[in-house]
């Protein structure tokens, strides 16, 4: 079992902590597991007891079916045998945490997904001192710097409504948890032409205002007489190419990612068009938040991890990838 | 040059054919004319010299970056384009001076980007950087595009055709032929191109190709054999020849002007009167005709030597006649065209690609059953009362090719794409054991799989991963695929000893273990010709 050192180390079930007997998103059923978030590549089934933000949980529920699972606080701490564990912000998705660990004299902070940017569907990254950081890497290279959020809600709204003009459906896939949300929060202030959704979509968007997240009015679509020619209808990427799509005839269609950034992605995609809207951290992002830690040890995951720890070495920071089994190297279907 | 780079951006952004036609017409309405000319250049296809080489400018873009040279570079894979890396990484001076600072697309090129070619490396050098931290994103990306000479656009000449004719108001047919040939991107070319139509053409200029569709029906759809004509389908580089006002020239498909390579065409085009367009193909020919590898050695060439033309002699079979007696024939029956040729190209001792005799389709199906054996690619049918078309329509002329050769061979290399294919493995190379069970490259092909089956195996590429070579990645030797090729010839240049002609991906065999995949002897006994087929229906 590679040790990273005193506090967590990779075992074959994922990052483990055994100062406290516990794992953070295992991939293999564990006894005791502390979720960072909701994505199927993050929280997986079959543990006998998980631990997550409270607002997250019923994410976790759909996700998990309904093992034990503890909701706690951002900030609230608990014991687990020889350490003291507590979530914090992560602005990933709704209830996305970074999981703050102290014991045997030592902070170390695992990162989970995380963003920087601001989202009104959760709440913000919060940096924490720490002595380890292990981070994810998905986004680590420098060309990736996301444009601001309202310019690109700007540029879906323009898309939305020159398609509307003409008549055209305007559908927009993008990943059902947590970016779909994000999205329509951001379009909250805009004219009311109609909204549809996937199922899969508006499954989540329920969760989101059960949890207490304000999002516009949506319609589910469904085989009811609705008229598409004016909407925008929000679909997970699956639903690309499927018998669903037909319903809507010649429909303009996007995409929303991190990865449209990339020409190359925009076009391989076949989609008419793509916005630049992730919800993991660009390549500043990333450099501001490990410095902003003060970790002298720095452990990368996921994604571009050999780069950034080749970066942070080369800047004076003991830095090391660690293969985890999240969704991997720029992986084109990533959890995007 | 804004105007230029909001056009390109929106012929990026939409995959909509009406949508690029609309945006373009849109844009030549708009632009100032010497822009448009330029534009014009560039969207049917066009292209400048590449005036700086691209390790140069990758050594410009890690000098104007403040990231170490290996971040630089593993940027540059993973986007896998040059000028992308360059707008996203370069980080401009204010961006108010930069929408100042762009200049218009004709006064770019011919005030900035073409000096470039006549400065040492150094002023070279400071200038592009200058450039890259004035202009804005899209700006430098388009900048950088016209230094590689690598800017494409995703539109077809005919539908630049069709925009300046929605633009304009004139006939789609009329910008299609004044397109063709030499024009220099001027203001005064622009006036011309969408001026009046006053029945003038200057007289180099070529008529656009008809080209045929690949049949795909039965004989019997096409209806009763008599109302067709049928020839061979030579292997060898399609070319149109016009003799005007006692001058020749001799145009190749890819609308160059080619006079200058075949003296022995040029030559006996002498003999041609005024005011007439033949088409045909200029293949190499001792007793019959020569594997197109011959060929091949003639086209590398501006000049031919006397040894080069005494070691591969070239004809030009003819087979149409586009202007007869200065009168464009094009809306004439193709049987009436063939009268015509037959009447002016005989007499001037050009050899016509003979049309074949067959009273049924069942004939005609026996005698492609020889293509292979006389060298030729297929037959040719073309429909008595077709008119010459422009371009690819389909109904007047199909090519019935003879069936491919194929092999089945496992998968050893891949590298990431560039363009629509960047960041995802797509370029593989393929190999079949020799004698001694040793894996030797037999081919590399990139094209065949479909979107779905190309995220799949880039997927078990990364995951499968032996050794990076740069961006080459060595995978076990497990995936097998069936190869399909046109021809294959001994080539010293290659560890098989074999290369083959337009090998393409048919289906991935997940059947077929790496184990059974043919051997090269297997391969090698394919240089006999005819020796596998399959049909082209399976």
């Amino acid at each position: 079992m590679p040790a990273l050192g005193s506090l967590v180390e990779l075992s074959a079930s994922g990052l483990y902590c055994a100062a406290g007997d516990f794992f953070i998103d295992p991939w293999r059923p564990v006894a005791r597991a502390v979720i960072t978030h909701a994505h199927a590549d993050h929280a997986r089934p079959g543990s006998e007891r998980y631990f997550a933000e409270r607002r997250g949980v019923g994410l976790l529920e759909r996700r998990l079916g309904s093992p034990p699972i503890a909701g706690l606080d951002y900030g609230e701490s608990v014991r687990f045998d020889q350490v003291e564990v507590s979530l914090h912000p992560a602005g990933h998705v709704l209830g996305s945490s970074q999981v703050r660990i102290a014991g045997h004299g030592e902070v170390w902070v695992v990162s989970g997904d995380f963003k920087r940017q601001p989202d009104p569907t959760c709440a913000a990254f919060e940096p924490l001192a720490c002595d380890v950081f292990i981070t994810e890497a998905t986004f680590a290279l420098p060309v990736y710097r996301w444009p601001e959020t309202a310019a690109v809600a700007r540029e879906v709204v323009d898309w939305w409504q020159g398609n509307a003009a003409r008549g055209t459906p305007s559908v927009l896939f993008c990943y059902a948890l947590g970016k779909a949300q994000r999205l329509l929060a951001e379009l909250r202030d805009l004219p009311s032409l109609p909204v549809y959704t996937h199922g899969a979509v508006e499954a989540i968007n329920d969760v989101y205002r059960a949890a207490g997240v304000t999002l516009p009015v949506t319609e589910r679509v469904d085989d009811a007489d609705q008229d598409y020619t004016r909407a925008l209808i929000l679909a997970p990427p699956g639903a690309a190419g499927s018998t669903w799509m037909r319903r809507f005839g010649a429909a303009s269609t996007g995409f929303c990612s991190g990865w449209m950034l990339l020409r190359g992605n925009r076009r391989r995609r076949g989609y008419d068009r793509g916005f630049v809207l992730s919800d993991h951290a660009d390549w500043p992002g990333l450099i501001d938040s490990i410095q902003a830690t003060g970790a002298r040890r720095v452990f990368t995951t996921h994604g571009q991890s050999d780069l950034l720890a080749r970066y942070l070495r080369e800047r004076g920071v003991e830095a090391a990838p660690v293969a985890t089994e999240f969704d991997g190297e720029g992986g084109s279907d990533a959890a995007l | 040059m804004q105007r230029f780079s909001a056009l390109y951006q929106a012929l990026d952004e939409t995959t909509s054919t009406n949508a690029k036609v609309a945006a373009m017409a849109e844009y030549f309405r708009a632009a100032l004319p010497e822009d448009a000319a330029w534009a014009v250049y560039f969207l049917s296809g066009r292209r400048l010299k590449r005036l700086v080489g691209g390790a140069r400018l990758r050594r410009l873009l890690v000098d104007s970056v403040d990231y170490p040279e290996w971040l630089t570079l593993a940027c540059y894979a993973e986007v896998g384009d040059l000028a992308e890396t360059v707008a996203l990484l370069v980080e401009p001076i204010a961006a108010a001076d930069a929408a100042v600072a762009a200049p218009g697309l004709a006064e770019l090129i011919e005030s900035e980007l073409l000096p470039l070619g006549r400065c040492d490396e150094a002023q070279q050098g400071e200038r592009i950087a200058n450039w890259w931290k004035r202009l804005a994103h899209r700006e430098r990306f388009l900048f950088t595009k016209l230094l590689t000479g690598a800017l494409r656009v995703g539109v077809s000449q005919l539908l630049v055709a069709r925009a300046l004719a929605a633009a304009f108001g004139l006939p789609r047919s009329l910008i299609q032929h004044r397109l063709m040939g030499d024009w220099e991107p001027t203001a005064a070319f622009f006036g011309e191109l969408t001026g009046p139509d006053d029945g003038s053409v200057a007289i180099s200029r070529p008529y656009p190709f008809f080209l045929a569709s690949p049949l795909d029906r039965d004989l019997q759809e096409l209806g009763p054999a008599a109302g067709w004509l049928a020839e061979w389908k030579w292997d060898g580089i399609r070319a149109q020849l016009i003799r005007r006002r006692g001058q020749t020239f001799l145009w190749s498909r890819g609308d160059e002007l080619i006079t200058g390579r075949f003296p022995e065409v040029a030559a006996q085009a002498e003999r041609l009167p005024d005011g007439t367009v033949l088409d045909g193909e200029l293949v190499a020919w001792r007793g019959g005709v020569l594997p197109f590898a011959e060929l091949q050695r003639r086209l590398g060439r501006k000049r031919v030597g006397a040894k080069l033309l005494d070691a591969v002699p070239v004809k030009m079979l003819v087979y149409d006649c586009l202007e007869f007696g200065g009168r464009d024939i094009r809306d004439s029956a193709q049987a009436v065209r063939r009268a015509s040729l037959e009447q002016v190209a005989v007499a001037a001792g050009f050899e016509l690609s003979p049309l074949l005799a067959f009273d049924d389709w069942e004939a005609l199906a026996a005698a492609r059953a020889q293509a292979r054996e006389l060298g030729v690619e297929g037959l040719m049918l073309k429909r008595g009362d077709a008119v010459y078309e422009t371009g690819r329509r389909r109904g007047g002329w199909w090519k019935w090719k003879i069936d491919p050769l194929s092999i089945d061979a496992v998968l050893i290399y891949a590298q990431a794409g560039h363009g629509r294919r960047a960041s995802l493995f797509t370029d593989y190379t393929f190999a079949v054991p020799d004698e001694r069970g040793e894996l030797k490259p037999i081919a590399k092909a990139y094209s065949g799989l479909s979107d779905a089956e190309i995220r799949e195996l880039d997927r078990w590429i990364r995951r499968n991963t032996l050794e990076r070579f740069g961006p080459v990645r060595a995978v076990p030797a497990q995936q097998v695929f069936e190869i399909r090729f046109e021809g294959i010839a001994e080539s010293p240049r290659h560890k098989s000893g074999l290369a083959l002609r337009f090998p393409r991906i048919a289906r991935w065999r997940r059947d077929v273990d790496a184990a059974s995949v043919d051997s090269l002897a297997d391969v090698r006994r394919l240089l006999a010709l005819g020796a596998r087929t399959i049909p082209l229906d399976d």
